[in-house]
């Protein structure tokens, strides 16, 4: 059997466990994954976060995703990240370069074992912070300037393709190269907020076959979380593990403690159990009915017949259930065409399916991104009273800008 | 260069986690991550320290003939990645 099939059956302990320690974010992304904004209530306290640890090092798991949210922004966050790697457990955390000022980039350019990833999702200010708000493209660049003056070594930039990006690809290369850092580009799931605009800010097919033949081209120099396995379908298969790794291989625990089968699967029917329940995240990982089933033998459903399912395995997991498409079927964004079929046949009366887990903040603040703000606006009616009708929310500092992107 | 002759040992900066095919490898200094695909492999690099070479490690561990230039093959490979080293 190949190393892949046994990956298909589950591992003892994930290898890519992605954990977000907060809900709470000073950005609001258009495309959050995690619907995060503000804080819950319920999150884990510092002292359950170090039991996590205690037991991820017992398990074997040698290094963590942290994220969020924000992560830095939990006060105990450096205490945290201290605690880990003193466990054997190293951590990779993204941010979006919040705190990351010269003291703290000295300080971790001190630190073995950590792993930094700047979130940046378009190469200009006008791309990025069309999705991720105004501000965040610059606050960005600033962190990874004080990681290079500080003398970090290779620091993440962590990329979500878009149908504003994709062009940009030999720009954020560039900007990586600059900074001495390694660029990495995920693929854009449904997921979270990202459900809301997906339509606007997927790759369009064409794209897509542009992003494989970059990938094709530079992709022992680019790190990708694995996310393009569906692009495999292209031809040759990319670098790294082609196959949704869900509860097999990778996890996701959230602020609360609710251990998901990937990070972007925060919605009850992929929840598995928390890490405070009796026998912790080993007995969810071990034994919890949503694991076990997920490591039985797939079927390829509707894409058994394809030529390409081998290659492929169908896509991604959450791409399809956020998009209101049976988990058997073809991935939305099939490269042989077969998801936007899918899609087209959903009817008009279709409902995709909604997390209840939403941590978006309910007012615009400076930081709403453009996109957001935009939705989220309320149209101004006849009867307003105030004098301000007409300006209304755009008065604020940020302004109201006309996209740029996507026009 | 990888000596099958010599007394090897796995790197004390590598840990091994028990996994249904054989083992995950994980290096501390390089922080990489690597498989061990069968279970006697397992056996040959955990032994390793306790022979006096690493053929007879591999024979401790029960690897068949027919086997062995295959085991050397890997075993040179992970001397290379620095997951097992000479003593």
């Amino acid at each position: 059997m190949k190393l892949v099939d046994h990956f298909q059956y589950g591992l003892n302990s994930p290898i890519c466990l992605t954990w977000e320690l907060t809900y709470a974010c000073n950005l609001s992304c258009a495309h959050c994954l995690s619907s995060s904004g503000r804080r819950d209530p319920r999150e884990l306290t510092t002292a359950e976060a170090k039991a996590v640890i205690d037991e991820l090092q017992r398990m074997q798991v040698f290094y963590i995703n942290i994220g969020g949210g924000e992560p830095t922004v939990r006060p105990d966050f450096w205490e945290l990240l201290d605690y880990s790697i003193a466990h054997n457990v190293g951590v990779k955390f993204s941010t979006n370069g919040l705190k990351i000022d010269k003291q703290r980039a000295a300080q971790l350019a001190a630190t073995d074992y950590v792993d930094i990833q700047i979130s940046l999702d378009g190469a200009t200010p006008e791309v990025n912070d069309y999705v991720r708000g105004p501000g965040s493209y610059d606050m960005a660049i600033r962190a990874l300037e004080n990681l290079a003056e500080a003398g970090f070594q290779q620091p993440k930039i962590s990329v979500v393709m878009t149908r504003q990006n994709v062009d940009q690809l030999d720009e954020f290369k560039a900007i990586a190269d600059k900074y001495g850092a390694q660029l990495r580009i995920t693929r854009l799931r449904p997921s979270g907020r990202g459900a809301d605009v997906w339509d606007e800010l997927h790759p369009l097919p064409s794209q897509q076959k542009q992003m494989y033949d970059w990938l094709v081209d530079r992709g022992d120099q680019v790190l990708t979380g694995d996310s393009f396995f569906h692009l495999s379908a292209f031809g040759e298969a990319l670098p790294g593990l082609n196959l949704c790794g869900a509860g097999r291989v990778v996890c996701l625990i959230d602020p609360v403690g609710d251990v998901y089968a990937c990070p972007f699967a925060i919605h009850e029917n992929f929840l598995a159990g928390n890490v405070r329940s009796p026998g912790g995240f080993q007995e969810v990982w071990e034994n919890s009915e949503l694991f076990t089933e997920l490591r039985q033998p797939q079927t390829g459903g509707a894409c058994s017949g394809c030529q390409h399912y081998d290659s492929c395995q169908g896509g991604c997991m959450a791409a399809k259930f956020f998009t209101g498409l049976p988990l058997d079927g073809p991935d939305p964004e099939c490269v042989r065409g077969f998801g936007e079929q899918a899609l087209a046949a959903r009817g008009d009366d279709h409902v995709v399916p909604k997390s209840e887990v939403d941590h978006s903040r309910t007012k615009i603040g400076k930081n709403t991104p453009v996109l957001l703000q935009l939705s989220m606006g309320r149209p101004d009616r006849a009867c307003e009273t105030s004098p301000l009708a007409g300006m209304g929310a755009s008065q604020s500092d940020s302004g109201l800008r006309v996209p740029v992107a996507g026009s | 260069m990888f000596d099958p002759g010599a007394p090897y040992r796995c790197s004390p900066q590598v840990s091994l986690r028990p996994e249904p095919f054989g083992a995950l490898v994980y290096h501390f200094g390089t922080r990489k991550l690597s498989f061990l695909k069968t279970l006697p492999l397992v056996a040959v690099v955990k032994g390793l320290e306790s022979h006096p070479d690493v053929h007879s490690a591999i024979e401790a561990a029960g690897v068949e003939e027919a086997q062995r230039p295959a085991y050397l093959k890997a075993l040179a490979g992970l001397a290379a990645s620095g997951t097992i080293e000479p003593r």
